[in-house]
């Protein structure tokens, strides 16, 4: 008999007031004024579920358990504390730890129950387990890969699909045999195995500028997972979290796949990452004009609207802050600034706008694509500090593009573009960017963080008057 | 399982399911990063089912597994709800708050 907190009444009804504390954690978080009740009333349903399973009358042994929440708590520490920066990678290693303790849970449950486990039992513990260890070692690759452990471009070779596609198979096979005959426990490990080998396989062939979409599905996949474990356990207040998480990740990789123009069959079956081969055309020297700060600060100071395109290029030179001071400086002097905020720009979704609002830029500044793209064409003036394929004019109009049909921000539309990019070098894709030699843009080559300082100083210093 | 205690918990999934898409769906995409490392705080509460399982410490094997699951969880839920405070805290409005 397995026996679980779920079947005692009290237990049962501090896991209904944690399920209800979860949704209004999530409510909350639909607008930053409320977001932060969220967060604490996530945290009193966690402290209540926690405080009542240990009440559970099966619980004989308390040491290990302190000893594990002691332990988890000084790790946990540490990683609540990382740069802002570096939240992508902490991310994607905490979706490893989640299916970590799922698949380990699961395997346990495996060995205490085969070989007398119903079918359906089975199935989903099989889910289980197949999808926690993908996601555990999918996450790892993901989280090495944002830390630059790993190399950041994709790793393909021939025949890639075809060997994922039949791991999944095997492994999807060997639970099936493992639901009809509980018995074969000797298989267990096997499928154990290839599935943790699958997530590596899956996630080793995505580069960088693909890591919002596979860390919103990997996501998915850990709330899933733990849904299963719900089952597994018939515990209500698992079954409800998993399915909040996964609804969570799911959506954010539809959001994520629709701002990369990418289908959402083609993200959920793992073919996104394929190394876009950027159509090497005949590269004429065409002209570009360029600025200097100085005439860019003059043409800044003379704007009544300004929008800043940041990409992840001004998170990668430090720029946030710089990029801060020109906030100040010019709405002192009346302009009004905003910023321009891709879906898809920095690591992982909503990145770029942490980032700005850790350089204390405030919040209602930061404008989504949908809400800003039909003020590009009142706007004095565009300035696109580390972006490039997100601003390309040919995705709007080449169908020959490799990115033709990915939504982008129309800053070509604004009177004047400033650009400001170390030199002409192609961006992520590989694609030449038309913005650059339109008649209304200015290059103003150097680097992000130095550059805009000095247009600061222009400003602040030049001026004088006032 | 019984049969009525599965239908119950597809019951749960699917609408659970369900409020996820409304209430997620309504999450300013300024938010978003801070979403996702709430929901995977929220979602390390699989440590209650850890906790059983080394507490009813039916086979060393089990007090293993469930020890390390244990541990990875709580990093998750400490890690997670400490830095969405910390982000959601950096995120300020340039109106003046509506305070006396």
């Amino acid at each position: 008999m397995n026996e679980f907190a779920g079947n005692q009444l009290p237990i049962e009804i501090i896991y209904l007031v944690a399920s209800a504390l979860f949704i209004l954690s999530l409510k909350w978080m639909s607008s930053p004024t409320t977001a932060r009740h969220g967060v604490w009333a996530g945290e009193l349903g966690m402290l209540l579920a926690i405080a009542g399973t240990l009440l559970h009358h099966g619980i004989v042994d308390y040491k290990w358990i302190a000893i594990a929440l002691v332990l988890g708590t000084i790790i946990g520490v540490p990683l609540g504390r990382v740069q802002m920066t570096a939240v992508p990678q902490r991310t994607a290693l905490s979706h490893a730890f989640g299916a970590l303790c799922v698949t380990l849970v699961g395997t346990a449950e495996f060995y205490l129950r085969t070989p007398e486990i119903s079918r359906f039992m089975m199935a989903v513990l099989s889910m289980e387990v197949i999808l926690g260890s993908l996601t555990f070692t999918g996450s790892l690759m993901a989280a090495g890969k944002l830390q630059e452990i790993l190399p950041q471009r994709p790793l393909t070779y021939k025949g890639q699909n075809f060997v994922n596609f039949l791991l999944l198979v095997i492994a999807v096979a060997l639970a099936v045999y493992l639901v009809l005959h509980p018995e074969a426990r000797q298989l267990y490990p096997f499928m154990l195995l290839i599935a943790l080998a699958f997530g590596v396989l899956l996630v080793i062939p995505i580069g960088g500028a693909d890591m919002p979409t596979v860390i919103s599905l990997l996501n998915a996949y850990a709330g899933l997972s733990a849904a299963a474990m719900g089952f597994v356990l018939n515990n209500k207040l698992l079954i409800v979290a998993g399915a909040l998480d996964g609804s969570s990740g799911l959506i954010l990789s539809v959001i994520m796949s629709k701002a990369m123009n990418r289908s959402f069959t083609n993200v959920l079956f793992g073919a996104f990452g394929q190394v876009q081969a950027a159509a090497a055309g005949a590269q004429e020297a065409k002209q570009v004009r360029s600025a200097t700060a100085e005439e860019a600060a003059a043409i800044l100071s003379a704007a009544n609207k300004v929008v800043v395109v940041p990409g992840y290029g001004m998170a990668v030179a430090q720029a946030q802050h710089k990029v801060r001071e020109l906030y100040d400086a010019l709405s002192k002097r009346g302009v009004d600034v905003r910023f321009a905020i891709h879906p898809v720009a920095g690591r992982m979704p909503g990145h770029m706008n942490v980032l700005l609002a850790e350089a204390d830029i405030p919040y209602d500044r930061l404008m989504d694509m949908e809400d800003i793209n039909s003020d590009f064409p009142q706007t004095d003036v565009a300035l696109v500090i580390g972006a490039n394929d997100v601003t390309n004019p040919a995705a709007r109009t080449d169908t020959t593009s490799p990115i033709y049909g990915m939504p982008i921000l129309d800053v070509d539309k604004a009177h004047t573009v400033m650009v400001i990019k170390r030199g002409m070098s192609p961006g992520f894709a590989g694609i030449d960017n038309p913005l650059y030699y339109l008649d209304n843009t200015l290059m103003l080559f150097g680097d992000a963080k130095a550059f805009v300082g000095n247009i600061v100083r222009e400003l602040t210093g030049g001026g004088g008057h006032g | 399982m019984n049969s009525s205690i599965l239908i119950n918990a597809l019951f749960i999934f699917m609408l659970a399911g369900f409020i996820g898409f409304e209430v997620i769906r309504r999450v300013s995409p300024l938010l978003h990063t801070p979403l996702m490392s709430l929901t995977n705080a929220l979602d390390a509460i699989a440590v209650v089912g850890a906790i059983v399982l080394v507490g009813e410490h039916k086979s060393s094997l089990s007090v293993i597994l469930g020890t390390i699951a244990v541990v990875a969880a709580t990093s998750n839920i400490v890690g997670g709800f400490l830095i969405t405070d910390r982000m959601l805290k950096m995120f300020k409005s340039s109106r003046p708050a509506a305070k006396s």
